[in-house]
């Protein structure tokens, strides 16, 4: 079995990079696909814990973090497709109803 | 072997989530996130995560990716005009040093935890099959299993809610 630090890094990485594509795209759309790495990354970490603790539980956490963005997705991208009906665009640099 | 499958699938796994954030067209980086999702189940697998790795290849990989494209595809969005790198600001530059912020200390945390973890024998470890867990979730973890349910009827009419055409209110 691989150590555990390997998974730890792994997922690590793969969370900075959400961080990173959070931060620096426009574009609603890949905006919610970085969130969905992140979160992909937080149940790598929750697995590889798990399975080096032996325990099951931790996977029954990912299962429900998994329903979590599943309604997150549908939500996110129902809001998205209002913003766009409104502001025929989903440039987060042109919504800015609400900014000073 | 298992150590390589691991390699393969991590530099699988990063280099996807990369071709994610920097793509210029929105249907290529849903693409390349369906590629990660799925080294991400092949790494459940590597850790005796039979369950989790199927339910992220249908829930992830089939249904939520699904919802993506087709979201995409219905705004008709073009390509982005300027990539991370094309043009390159102070805001790039703030983003991309938050980032190595982050992964610098997530990465020192990482390193200082290794000899605090207990040892493991061979026959404590589980594997997570569908009977290891259903057995778990439907003794302790019912009622936050209903919840869900509840949970995603919420969001899904939440979302048709959100997502119609308001015509008889358009006028008022």
């Amino acid at each position: 079995m691989i150590a555990l630090n390997w998974y730890l890094a792994l997922s690590a990485v793969l969370f900075t990079i959400g961080v990173i594509g959070v931060l620096t795209r426009k574009n609603a759309i890949v905006i919610l696909m970085s969130a969905e790495l992140m979160l992909n990354s937080v149940n790598l970490t929750l697995v590889s814990f798990s399975a080096h603790l032996g325990d099951v539980h931790g996977q029954i956490l990912v299962f429900f973090v998994l329903c979590v963005a599943a309604a997150e997705a549908a939500v996110g991208l129902a809001i998205i497709i209002s913003i766009f009906r409104n502001n025929l665009s989903i440039d987060i640099t042109k919504i800015n109803l609400l900014r000073w | 072997m298992v150590s390589y499958l691991f390699i393969l699938f991590g530099i699988l796994a990063i280099g996807s989530a990369l071709a994610v954030i920097l793509n210029k067209s929105t249907v290529n980086s849903a693409l390349f996130l369906v590629v990660n999702l799925i080294s991400v189940a092949a790494l459940y697998l590597l850790l005796q995560a039979q369950f989790l790795a199927v339910i992220q290849v249908l829930v992830y990989g089939g249904a939520i990716m699904v919802l993506f494209l087709f979201v995409i595809m219905l705004l008709n969005i073009g390509d982005e005009a300027d990539t991370v790198f094309s043009k390159f600001t102070l805001k790039f530059l703030f983003s991309f040093l938050l980032g190595a912020v982050i992964l610098s200390q997530l990465l020192y945390m990482v390193g200082s935890l290794s000899g605090n973890l207990p040892a493991v024998s061979e026959d404590m470890a589980v594997a997570g099959t569908v009977e290891a867990i259903g057995q778990e979730m439907f003794t302790s973890y019912l009622l936050p299993f209903e919840v869900t349910a509840i949970l995603l009827t919420a969001a899904v009419v939440g979302a048709v809610l959100i997502a119609q055409r308001r015509i008889k209110n358009q006028d008022t």
